[in-house]
């Protein structure tokens, strides 16, 4: 702290290092975040440049901000936005292409403009002298309890206001993503009386059960040996293609029979022979 | 180092930012470059509040970062619903400024 | 006493208010609510007019201040009247006879179904007309002078079934609407002059202002009295107008309204005094008028238009002597009263012919009327007497003045008007004794066979053998419509004598209008000898022509000049040839100007624009990212501005 107070319009040479390093992982990433295909991928990006943020911000002597940075931005906001990701769809990858005649170098044209403007006016700017923040860290005896002190005084409106702000945007989320339900729930009990009135009191089979050859078309034996219906998708059921598995359970008979007098088949012919 | 070299970090973030939400039409894309504008205007905050030696800069990116975070509640709200009914997170798709 | 003066105009404001807004139930009484009040307004007029005799002739004006009308910095104008000797004259005789014609309505109007309505309209003519006569300034004169305007067009048009009346209404309206436009500009350029329109101040201030200025305001003033008294060039209204109700004539077109260009001179007086080049414009339009109206009586077979022609040239008399400056001005008024006498009392006498004939109003059906009508006669005699100047009656004194004032004018000028003044007068005597012997001497035109019908012509015709071919019934008329005649006729016989003896009418109006003797080449009786002669010479040659031989039934082809007559003097084709044509060409033209140049101009801008917006609406393709764009576009450019006006 005693450092940073005492570099007043030069930076300690680790800061210098820090700065050129770290600096130029974040504009790679904020660039990332522009460029990549996948929502996912920008939204890590972004994390990433928001982590060397809060370094930057810790850096400056912003100790509040850079843990708040860390935890509800990188931590909490960004995690917000990969769940709506994945709520979206993580796979779908938008593509780059532009479908706006002229927008994308109209946003090229006016990005650089205003970049050499921005960056114009801060080298117009007279920024010579630093403060540092020794002193502002210091007098009420570190930067969280000098934050506190200024928004428990200056801005406590300010800070009143935020809180009926997030109140307000909590409700308005809700409101926003709520969806009505048009019928009742039904409850368990209502589950199963209409189970015991449909005749249906088994569990119900899944499609194929007892299946021998290509299943989609032969109907599911209940456990009691019926064939069901239902478990045949209601397309073939409609053309009358179902087949039903219980001929063909006496054609596999007939086989084996088939199979079993044919090795036997002398017995049987001798049988006739001799009558 | 001059410490105003975090303002033309802060100046270059923004300016990618901005340009980000005109060029990419997935919303939830977009909603990430404003956060990136609103991140680079909180470091140029910062880099102020050392500068002049207070901490009202702080202050300033802290009710930043809350107004920030309410925004993306309801902006996250307002994508999901979007994509319920269109089934889709472009910002073209709704252009129904035009009549 | 000045608070009466608001009553005057409240009464029959408020008749017509409760009789035009007040339906059908109203239409049994009506008529007697009208007449009430027009008494009520008469007897309030009395009132103040015995007031003011109690006075000393210097403090006997009046003046009452009801509210500020438009009360703006700069620009002052108070619903305020005043009350002087001029504009009593005019009450009492406004009152009064509108009191009388009011109850020769009831009588006359009796079988229309819209009785009440034309009441209403009378009551609010009665209003308008007092307005106009007691404003204290010029733009409440405007009011009235519209008010009577308005009225005027309602009852001409009263009957507005027939083509022709609602034709009349419009012309009337229409031509009217010029001379009021002279008026509009007369009282603009008076704000501009002298910064008011009240007549103290403006009358006041004559002295200090440039002639050129006073000369264009009193040029101004005479084209609205033009269009308001029928006065060359905007006197072709007048004739039409006779398409109204009989008592309406009388009333309006012979006694009150057609008058208010005389009092509005008369009153503006100061202002003709300071310029004479207007004066003597004045003049001019008056010996024409004079002349022309004369020569369009002589012509006229319809009774009716006879006497419109016979008011034009009254009123030309009137506008001359007005037009004389102080010599004339209280002879102008003189005549003025009188002949709202006689005038009213013959047009009552043409309404009762009309009525016992059957609505006919071609003289030439008339003819030896005067066993039927007895009364109608005699009143309508007292009339003819007095309008062509018969010694001892009311329009031998007036008239008399008015040709001794006009050769007192002096100099060549006075020669020439005086002469013109007596030729009318000859020409007077001719067409009202022509309108005398058609009506009520000669054979019997109106009857269809040859012979005289079996039945007793006294009786009563019963009312459904009325009707458009049936042969007429003359029959005298109920005693409503005859007493106000036999009122009437009394005015005309004694007014002129009463006012001239002892000059007390002069006395009367001196302080108002001023008097100047002037200096007449002649002496007054030499003129009223002449006057005499003319009067002979012109009576006489009517009874050659119409008096000794009988009159044809149908208008024989006539000369030149009586074809020109009896068509206003060409005056309507003058008017359509010159206004109505020139008017269409000029409109022709301006179409087609409006058409190739503005409409060229204006849709070349909404082409342009629409094309521009085309291209525009390019921009507009509802991607929110575009707009993103413009915005992220026009930041940037905010900052350079910054920037450069912090680097400036």
């Amino acid at each position: 702290m005693t450092g940073l107070a005492a570099a007043a319009s030069q930076t300690s040479t680790g800061e210098a290092v820090q700065f050129w390093v770290l600096g130029t992982v974040a504009v790679i990433g904020a660039l990332s975040t522009v460029l990549m295909k996948k929502a996912v991928h920008s939204a890590l990006s972004l994390a990433g440049t928001m982590i060397i943020l809060a370094v930057f911000y810790l850096a400056n002597g912003a100790y509040f901000l850079g843990i708040v940075q860390i935890v509800v931005y990188t931590g909490a906001i960004m995690m917000l936005f990969l769940f709506v990701v994945m709520l979206v769809g993580v796979t779908a990858a938008d593509s780059l292409k532009e479908t706006i005649k002229g927008q994308r170098w109209l946003a090229a044209g006016c990005g650089l403009g205003f970049g050499v403007l921005l960056i114009a006016g801060i080298g117009n700017a007279s920024l010579k002298s630093f403060n540092g923040l020794g002193t502002a860290n210091t007098v009420h005896g570190g930067n969280v309890e000098g934050l506190a002190s200024l928004i428990f005084t200056k801005y406590v409106f300010a800070f009143e206001i935020t809180g009926a702000l997030l109140i307000t945007a909590t409700v308005g989320a809700m409101v926003l993503t709520h969806r009505e339900r048009t019928e009742r729930a039904k409850t368990q009990r209502e589950m199963s009386e209409e189970r015991v009135r449909s005749n249906h009191l088994p569990p119900l089979p899944a499609p194929g059960v007892y299946a021998r050859h290509n299943a989609v078309d032969i109907a599911g034996l209940l456990p009691d040996g019926t064939p069901s219906e239902l478990t045949v998708m209601n397309t073939l059921r409609k053309r009358g293609q179902m087949r039903d598995v219980s001929q063909e359970s006496l054609a596999g008979l007939k086989a084996l029979e088939q199979r079993s007098g044919e090795r036997l088949g002398r017995d049987t012919e001798e049988e006739e022979v001799a009558k | 180092m001059n410490p105003v070299n975090y303002l033309y970090l802060a100046a270059l973030l923004f300016t990618i930012g901005a340009a980000g939400v005109l060029i990419r039409r997935n919303a939830i894309v977009v909603f990430m470059c404003v956060e990136l504008m609103l991140n680079a205007c909180n470091l140029a905050f910062v880099t102020f509040s050392r500068m002049h030696g207070n901490l009202d800069g702080q202050i300033i990116a802290f009710f930043t970062m809350v107004v920030a975070a309410a925004e993306v509640v309801v902006g996250l709200a307002i994508i999901v619903s979007l994509f319920r009914s269109r089934h889709s997170a472009s910002v073209d798709d709704a252009s129904l400024m035009k009549l | 006493m000045e608070n009466l003066i608001a009553l005057l105009v409240a009464a029959p404001l408020l008749g017509a208010a409760v009789l035009l807004c007040g339906g059908r139930r109203l239409d049994r009484a009506g008529h007697w609510l009208g007449t009430l009040l027009a008494a009520a307004s008469f007897v309030v007029a009395v009132v103040l007019f015995t007031d003011m005799l109690g006075k000393g002739a210097e403090d006997r004006a009046l003046h009452q201040k009801l509210f500020s009308w438009i009360p703006v910095e700069g620009f002052q104008a108070d619903v305020a009247f005043q009350l002087d000797q001029l504009s009593m004259t005019f009450v009492l005789l406004i009152t009064g006879v509108g009191t009388l014609i009011h109850i020769y309505s009831i009588g006359y109007m009796e079988h229309d179904e819209r009785r009440r309505r034309f009441f209403g309209y009378l009551n609010l003519f009665l209003a308008a007309m007092l307005i106009l006569v007691i404003a204290d300034n010029y733009l409440l004169l405007y009011v009235g002078w519209e008010g009577v305007g308005l009225a005027s067009y309602l009852l001409i048009g009263f009957w507005q079934h027939k083509p022709s009346a609602a034709t009349a209404a419009k012309k009337a309206f229409l031509v009217n609407r010029v001379g009021d436009m002279g008026l509009s500009i007369a009282i603009m350029l008076m704000f501009t002059t002298f910064g008011t329109f009240a007549y103290g101040p403006v009358l006041e201030a004559t002295g200090e202002t440039s002639e050129g200025k006073l000369t264009a305001i009193g040029l101004m003033l005479l084209l609205a009295a033009c269009g308001k008294s029928a006065q060359v060039p905007l006197q072709s209204w007048l004739g039409d107008a006779m398409e109204g109700p009989t008592p309406v004539s009388a009333l309006i077109h012979a006694a009150t309204m057609v008058t208010a260009g005389v009092y509005l001179i008369v009153r503006s007086g100061a202002i003709f005094n300071a310029a004479p080049d207007a004066q003597m414009v004045v003049v001019v339009v008056g010996a024409v008028t004079l002349i022309f109206g004369a020569i369009v009586g002589c012509a006229k077979d319809d009774i009716k238009k006879a006497l419109a022609g016979s008011t034009m040239s009254q009123i030309g008399y009137m506008i001359l002597a007005a037009g004389l400056g102080p010599i004339g001005y209280v002879f102008a008024i003189m005549h003025l009263v009188t002949h709202g006498f006689f005038k009213a009392g013959l047009f009552l006498g043409a309404g009762s012919v009309m009525h016992g004939m059957n609505d006919e109003v071609d003289m030439r059906k008339y003819g030896g009327l005067r066993k039927y009508m007895p009364v109608t006669f005699v009143t309508f005699g007292l009339g003819y007497l007095a309008i062509i100047g018969f010694p001892g009656l009311s329009g031998f004194f007036s008239k008399d003045k008015i040709i001794e004032a006009a050769f007192a004018k002096g100099g060549t000028e006075g020669w020439i008007l005086g002469s013109v003044a007596l030729l009318g007068a000859a020409i007077t005597a001719f067409y009202m004794t022509r309108v005398m012997l058609m009506t009520f001497f000669g054979e019997e035109r109106w009857r269809r066979t040859a012979t005289p019908s079996p039945d007793a012509p006294d009786v009563e015709p019963a009312a459904e053998t009325r009707g458009e071919h049936a042969e007429p019934h003359p029959h005298e008329s109920p005693k409503s419509m005859t007493i106000p005649m036999i009122v009437l006729a009394f005015g005309s016989v004694f007014a002129g004598g009463f006012f001239s003896i002892g000059d007390r009418f002069l006395h009367w109006l001196e302080p108002v209008t001023g008097h100047d003797h002037g200096d007449a080449p002649i002496g007054a009786s030499t003129v009223t000898a002449a006057t005499m002669v003319a009067l002979v010479i012109g009576v006489a040659i009517a009874w050659a022509m119409y008096g000794r031989k009988p009159v044809p039934v149908a208008a024989p082809r006539g000369s030149l000049l009586t074809r020109a007559a009896r068509r206003d003097l060409l005056q309507d084709d003058f008017n359509h040839v010159v206004l109505v044509r020139g008017g269409e060409h000029l409109t022709r033209s301006l179409v087609y100007v409006d058409h190739t140049l503005v409409d060229g101009v204006v849709n070349g801008t909404a082409a342009s624009m629409g094309g521009l917006s085309g291209r525009l609406r390019k921009l507009q393709n509802g991607y929110a990212r575009s707009y993103a764009v413009s915005m992220f576009g026009g930041t940037a450019v905010l900052i350079a501005a910054t920037l450069l006006m912090r680097a400036v």
